[in-house]
């Protein structure tokens, strides 16, 4: 029944999810026209400079010539038929762009959000069970230091220490290319590559969470059932891992929905410092190269992951919260 | 109060369970006083029920929590004394042995069971837990038990109940789990700190009687926290009256009840609201109706909520979202000026949905409501403004419902500035008015935490006259309030009443509360008024069962009803 009830609500929830995307699509598209330049001119002036004509042709080409809307039209019509289109710059179909760079994004992201989540809710729980003794303060201060510092600052340091004076970590790249390694020795090179990136995007969401996780589980120790454990015998041990633990979890876990979102736009720098081929770097080149279809085309995807990592956030705290119903009555 | 006259009243040839001998507990140092308990000494005897009586702030509650040593150290701590349970100092034991006493030897019951219940945990669960800490028995045998346990304190169904989450449950089931969990290994002693405060006066009343049953059953202790005297007469042995930490009067309930020695314990005694309604002036038929209220209804949540296009093309979807729940229920209602009406009802009879209909914080949904010939019903906001001033609301909670960021006299004096009356006569009338609610007029230069709830209830009344409204709707004003505040500040809605020619919609759970202000009752159940008339006639003679029940649940009624005339007599049975 209740398993029932949850799949209803996923598939509603997916629904409602169509016209986000698309208004985000649209909005994208609009916005993109208000920068200055377009794929032929940039093209045309890599080329050392080309006759009006020729860009003209480019334009006819690429199809820049159509009025607005009618290439907004155009390209609405080929997003419901999932074809993102083609990049002229790269001379490849977008999609296909995308999906090549889509999993090294993912493992980053991933792997920031286990390190900042996982990372957060420990240390805040260490601080909160050792309130006002050294390693409260020590969390505490370091947490906001962290939380004060900005993330390509905290991405050049950690390079010009690890990498270039003790040379433990590389510096750039996802693996070393030219070792070519398979199986698991692939997999260990890339998470040595991994390392680096991961705490430069984790530091600011592992403070943050680490503040959000230490007040929750200071405010919930405080609550009655908590006293009511208490007075039934049970270890203070048993008391944080049993009662309190979840009850702290759920405002983090809202907290980590929303900033998902953000951590995206985070990525742009950190891939972009540490050259990770994801799709941070492939915006932050698109852009430059006016590549509209491919800028797009990452938007779309994006905004695609954003809502789905938000209806599995959402999925998560049903199952955590007996108290939350999803479409309708028992 | 069977048995009180058999047991014997002198604390010294009992039984005793628990000893307390001059128990100290501190406060820390930024507090009003030193110590929250001041060198109190009880005896529990077997079996027993001793109540601890007294109000707010008196340390009762956390001499309670000191024995089971679960105060929140270090800011509160034991300064001094003994807690001897069967001769084994508990102030001085350690860690382990407490966590075996918890639960096992002396268990407890707090007041609000939704927060004291953790709200992700199966209520089967959280029983469970206790037998798993403390026994050494299967998951099958504890499960078996924690089942016959629920059947102990008659909860229905108890193989659901187990799998089943707080909120899933009412207030009193959810009151009978926190029993079921305290009763479960058979403790020597049961702490109940104010289990019924928080719950419906039909309720309250059968929990109170499950709990004297299953203490003759069990044969177990009772160390009952309260503040309400009616409900010392309901179930006490003896009884102990704290006021500032200390001990002031302490004997049989019997001796406690009926001859009080301490003044303290006489004015709580008198405070307990009478079961006989004052004389009222006879309302004068013929004065302006100034509220008429005609078939109004109010509904919350719709059948088929959602979108109505998702609905035509996936009715899987889209069906049976929220089951709608009719709140108010075609209400009748005629409120003439100058005459008071108490709306009486428990949680969820739609009493306070009606008075927010009233004042336009909820739009009705069908119906009629005329303010001194206004149509209320249909309004929108800003239709609404003129009207602010004709009706008033005095709130419930004395603390949330005042802005702790402005001053007494703005928050008194906004809301008449806002119907545009000059700010420096709206100050002035605000001065008076507090000084009509018996305040220093200087405390308009104040913020409201400087002011004890009952102040701060008087400052809410000041508030809502200061636009001098036609119809004061005051909802349960009284309810969050010790008792002998509360008979001040219904003393005072009823002077300013009969000073002023106020219009009062008075809104309780409490029939006792209603009959002190109010000539009329109408008696409200599940939004339909199942009975109406004057207070009087309602009390001597109810004709609907419910009513009936109401006036039956009223803790302490046999006591308060010795020496009344039978005519008077609620017929409760």
């Amino acid at each position: 029944m209740r398993g029932l009830r949850l799949i209803r609500f996923i598939m509603t929830r997916l629904l409602q999810a169509i016209p986000v995307v698309l208004g985000v699509v649209v909005l994208n598209f609009l916005l993109l026209q208000l920068a200055p330049g377009d794929a032929a001119t940039v093209l045309a002036g890599e080329a050392g400079g080309a006759p009006p004509e020729y860009v003209e042709q480019l334009r006819a080409r690429f199809g820049l010539d159509k009025p607005v809307l009618v290439q907004l039209g155009l390209y609405l019509k080929n997003i419901l038929l999932l074809d993102l289109g083609f990049s002229f710059r790269n001379n490849a179909p977008v999609l296909g762009l995308i999906l090549d760079r889509l999993w090294p994004t993912l493992l980053l992201m991933g792997a920031t959000l286990l390190v900042s989540v996982g990372g957060g809710v420990m240390l805040g729980v260490i601080a909160a069970l050792g309130v006002r003794t050294w390693r409260d303060h020590l969390i505490s201060v370091a947490a906001v230091i962290a939380y004060a510092t900005p993330l390509f600052w905290i991405g050049l340091m950690l390079i010009l220490v690890f990498s270039i004076r003790l040379d433990w970590f590389p510096t750039s790249g996802m693996e070393d290319v030219v070792a070519f390694h398979e199986g698991w020795a692939r997999v260990v090179d890339i998470a040595h590559h991994l390392v680096l990136p991961t705490i430069t995007l984790s530091l600011f969401y592992l403070a943050l969470y680490t503040r959000l996780m230490r007040a929750t589980v200071l405010e919930q120790r405080g609550a009655e059932y908590a006293t009511t454990a208490r007075a039934k015998g049970l270890t203070e041990r048993a008391i944080t891992l049993r009662h309190v633990l979840r009850n702290a979890l759920l405002p983090v876990i809202t907290m980590a929905g929303v900033q998902v979102g953000a951590l995206l736009g985070g990525s742009v720098v950190v891939e972009t410092v540490f050259a990770w081929p994801g799709l941070g770097q492939l915006a932050y080149q698109s852009l430059f190269a006016r590549d509209f279809n491919l800028l797009l085309g990452i938007f779309f995807l994006s905004a695609c992951l954003v809502v789905i990592v938000n209806i599995i956030v959402d999925v998560v705290y049903v199952l955590l919260d007996p108290r939350i119903r999803v479409g309708g009555k028992t | 109060m069977t048995g009180s006259s058999t047991r014997t009243s002198a604390a010294g040839s009992l039984d005793p369970v628990l000893e307390i001998r001059d128990l100290s507990v501190a406060l820390p140092a930024w507090a009003d006083r030193r110590l929250a308990v001041n060198a109190v000494s009880l005896t529990v005897g077997r079996g027993e029920t001793l109540c601890v009586v007294g109000e707010s702030g008196s340390g009762k509650s956390v001499m309670a929590r000191s024995i089971l040593r679960l105060l929140p150290e270090p800011h509160l701590r034991i300064a001094g004394g003994q807690i001897l349970l069967d001769g084994e100092d508990l102030a001085r034991a350690d860690d382990r042995r407490m966590r075996q006493i918890r639960g096992g030897e002396i268990s407890m019951v707090f007041q609000e069971p939704m927060v004291s219940l953790n709200p992700l945990m199966t209520v089967g669960r959280q029983i469970d837990e206790i037998l798993e800490v403390h026994t050494g028995w299967s998951k099958a045998e504890r499960r078996r038990r924690v089942i016959a346990t629920f059947e102990d304190v008659r909860l229905p169904e108890p193989e659901l109940i187990v799998g089943a989450y707080p909120h899933e449950l009412s207030g009193g089931q959810r009151q009978r789990v926190m029993i079921a969990m305290s009763l479960v290994l058979e403790p020597k002693l049961i702490i109940a700190d104010e289990p019924t405060t928080a719950l419906d006066v039909t309720t309250e009343a059968q929990v109170l009687t499950l709990l004297k049953e299953l203490q003759v059953k069990h044969g177990t202790a009772l160390l009952f926290i309260t503040h309400n005297f009616g409900v010392v007469a309901e179930i006490a042995d003896r009884v102990a009256v704290m006021r500032s930490g200390e001990l002031v009067e302490y004997g049989s309930a019997k001796d406690v009840l009926e001859h009080p020695q301490h003044p303290y314990t006489r004015a709580l005694i008198d405070a307990v609201p009478s079961l006989v309604p004052r004389k009222h002036p006879e309302p004068s038929s013929t004065a302006e109706p100034i509220l008429t209220v005609r078939a109004l209804e109010k509904t919350y949540g719709r059948p088929s909520a959602g979108p109505k296009w998702l609905a035509r093309m996936m009715p899987r979807l889209a069906r049976g979202r929220r089951s709608a729940v009719k709140a108010v229920n075609k209400v009748d209602l005629d409120i003439r000026r100058g005459s008071a009406v108490a709306l009486v009802g428990e949680s969820g009879s739609g009493k306070s949905t009606l008075a927010r209909c009233l004042i336009g914080l909820e739009q009705a949904d069908s119906g009629s409501a005329l303010i001194a010939g206004d149509e209320i019903v249909g309004r929108s906001r800003a239709d609404w403004r003129p009207l602010r001033s004709r009706v008033q609301m005095v709130f419930q909670d004395p603390f949330a419902s005042l802005n702790p960021r402005t001053k007494v006299g703005d928050i008194i004096a906004r809301g008449a500035i806002l119907q545009g009356v000059n700010p420096a006569a709206a100050m002035e009338q605000a001065r008076r008015l507090l000084d009509l609610v018996g305040l220093d007029a200087k405390a308009a230069e104040r913020f409201p935490h400087e002011f004890s709830g009952g102040q701060r209830q008087r400052i809410g009344i000041a508030r809502a006259l200061a636009v001098k409204p036609d119809i004061l709707i005051a909802d349960e004003p009284v309810s969050a309030l010790d008792v002998s505040v509360q008979k001040q500040v219904l003393d005072l809605l009823d002077d300013l009443r009969r000073q002023f020619g106020l219009t009062m919609l008075f809104i309780t759970h409490d029939l006792r509360v209603a009959a002190h202000v109010c000539e009329d009752i109408v008696v409200l159940k599940n939004g339909t008024i199942v009975e109406r008339g004057l207070t009087a006639d309602i009390f001597a003679n109810p004709q609907h069962d419910y009513t009936r029940t109401l006036l039956a649940s009223v803790p302490g009624r046999d006591w308060q009803r010795r020496g009344l005339p039978d005519q008077m007599a609620p017929t409760g049975e």
